[in-house]
């Protein structure tokens, strides 16, 4: 199933997301000024920032959750906010998102949220729809968690099963908002690696907003970073802690442990 | 008027993108036995009591020695199928059926799922709203012939029992005069009023926006515009009905 999976990600050239100059205000505070960015297959690029910069209102912006006022989001040049009802229909199967509550639904079983989508939006038999949510919970490590409620599970349990949903059409492109929030540092950390061991995998391009340090550190291949709605910064994990942007060494070195280390 | 201009393209986005008619039938099934099975307790209690209580006040009234007892249970029967189930029956369903629709789409959308659900790709009106609309279109009717039965049995039962009335002239009475089109009046009204219940609590419940208390408001909300919106409409019908 891995590398049927697999196969089909092999086109490095597709995936692709550009945004350019994406503008929103609500009302007169205006929220996002002008951002614009690429994010490229099999990369695991993070959006940070503080409180209210505009993180998840970008994000929003990008998966059609809120319509900006101004700007493009191109999936493989597609534009999405121009798109008809029939391509945004297209271009949103191809998404998969985890949102920051995870969103699973009450009513049905961990194995049901994963499949929903697959009973949706495929024709699959029942039995290949149930193999391939158990693919995918077995991939996040809750294989064995199918028949319980969503209300019966932890945090970060509900965090791998919204990863599990949302890989489960095979996704060209992962969403994923502040998926640590809420979670312990040693969770938070197994459930950045899975994300980015999932973006590797197959091949998806990924987009991670948060504002957890531990995050930027260990997954973030391309970061990007807003403040009060203007992107300041772009660039990778490596060289995150030597930027000469004020605003992003306060962000960073907020973290007492993080600025003792950098004084040493 | 932004809120009803928003309430017509809320209504208009049901019949959009819409999903496999499978989907819909199980949907259908499951909002039935939520809006209709589990209200039949209180539809019964309700209505059996008032049309006793009809029968009663009534008895009480008819101080003339001129009127015959069976134009108690004619005036039960009259008030019971025009005005009693379809709209009492409404106002109470709009306070079950209407808050919890609207407390259940409302905690859906603060906690994303509806969010979820659009980003699948899935129309999330015509995935959660047009099953409730339908089931408590189909639904309404069911309960009102139920509420109407029972409300003329309530009053036969205390009319009786109580000595107001002889069996016999209550019978007379229901038979007496009986215009057929009082039914088509009363299912008519309950389609209606379960069409503006189902899809004004929806409305309320799908916009909120907030925390827990918006929900609770949000519900709140529902049930008073259902129920102005059901006695608006029953005067509107039985101006251009009757």
């Amino acid at each position: 199933m891995a590398e049927a999976l697999q196969s089909l990600c092999k086109d490095k050239n597709i995936r692709m997301i550009e945004i350019k100059n994406i503008k929103k205000a609500f009302g007169d505070r205006e929220i996002l000024a002008g951002v614009s960015g690429t994010f490229k297959p099999g990369d695991t690029s993070l959006i940070i920032g503080g409180s209210g910069t505009g993180k998840s209102v970008l994000l929003k912006c990008m998966i059609g959750l809120i319509k900006p006022d101004e700007g493009e989001v191109l999936y493989d040049g597609r534009d999405f906010i121009k798109a008809d009802d029939d391509l945004q229909t297209e271009i949103r199967r191809e998404m998969g998102v985890l949102f920051q509550g995870s969103a699973l639904f009450d009513s049905k079983t961990v194995l049901e949220n994963v499949r929903f989508p697959l009973d949706m939006l495929t024709d699959m038999s029942m039995a290949e729809k149930t193999e391939r949510a158990e693919f995918c919970l077995q991939r996040v490590g809750l294989g064995e968690a199918g028949d319980r409620m969503p209300s019966e599970i932890s945090g970060g349990m509900k965090k791998r099963v919204g990863i599990a949903r949302a890989i489960v059409m095979n996704p060209k492109y992962l969403f994923c908002d502040e998926p640590n929030s809420g979670l312990d540092p040693l969770t938070s950390i197994k459930i950045d690696q899975l994300i980015s061991e999932i973006t590797d995998e197959f091949q998806i391009t990924t987009v991670v907003i948060t504002h957890d340090m531990n995050s930027m550190l260990e997954i973030g291949e391309k970061i990007m970073f807003l403040y009060q709605g203007h992107k300041l910064w772009e660039g990778d994990n490596s060289n995150l802690t030597q930027s000469n942007v004020p605003e992003l060494n306060e962000f960073i070195y907020a973290n007492k442990l993080l600025r003792e280390t950098e004084q040493q | 008027m932004s809120q009803i201009g928003k309430y017509f393209i809320f209504l208009g986005s049901l019949f959009r993108n819409r999903e496999k008619l499978s989907v819909y039938l199980k949907l259908v099934l499951d909002e039935c036995i939520s809006i209709g099975v589990n209200s039949v307790f209180i539809v019964a209690i309700v209505s059996t009591f008032i049309g006793a209580v009809t029968c009663v006040q009534t008895a009480f009234n008819l101080v003339s020695p001129l009127i015959p007892m069976y134009i108690i249970s004619v005036i039960v029967r009259d008030s019971t199928i025009l005005e009693l189930a379809p709209t009492i029956t409404s106002v109470v369903l709009s306070g079950k059926v209407g808050s919890n629709i609207a407390g259940q789409l409302g905690t859906m959308r603060i906690t994303e799922q509806i969010d979820a659900l659009e980003v699948m790709g899935i129309n999330s009106t015509s995935y959660l709203v047009l099953p409730k609309v339908i089931a408590a279109m189909l639904m309404f009717p069911l309960l009102v012939i139920l509420a109407g039965f029972l409300s003329i049995l309530g009053g036969y039962l205390a009319g009786t029992l109580s000595g107001i009335i002889s069996p016999d002239d209550y019978v007379y009475g229901l038979r007496s005069d009986f215009n057929s089109f009082s039914v088509t009046f009363a299912l008519i009204k309950s389609v209606v009023f379960a069409f503006l219940i189902s899809s004004i609590s929806s409305f309320q419940g799908y916009f909120t926006s907030g925390g827990a208390l918006e929900v609770g408001q949000s519900s709140t909300t529902a049930v008073t515009k259902s129920c102005i919106s059901v006695l608006i409409a029953d005067y509107l019908l039985a101006q251009l009905l009757l």
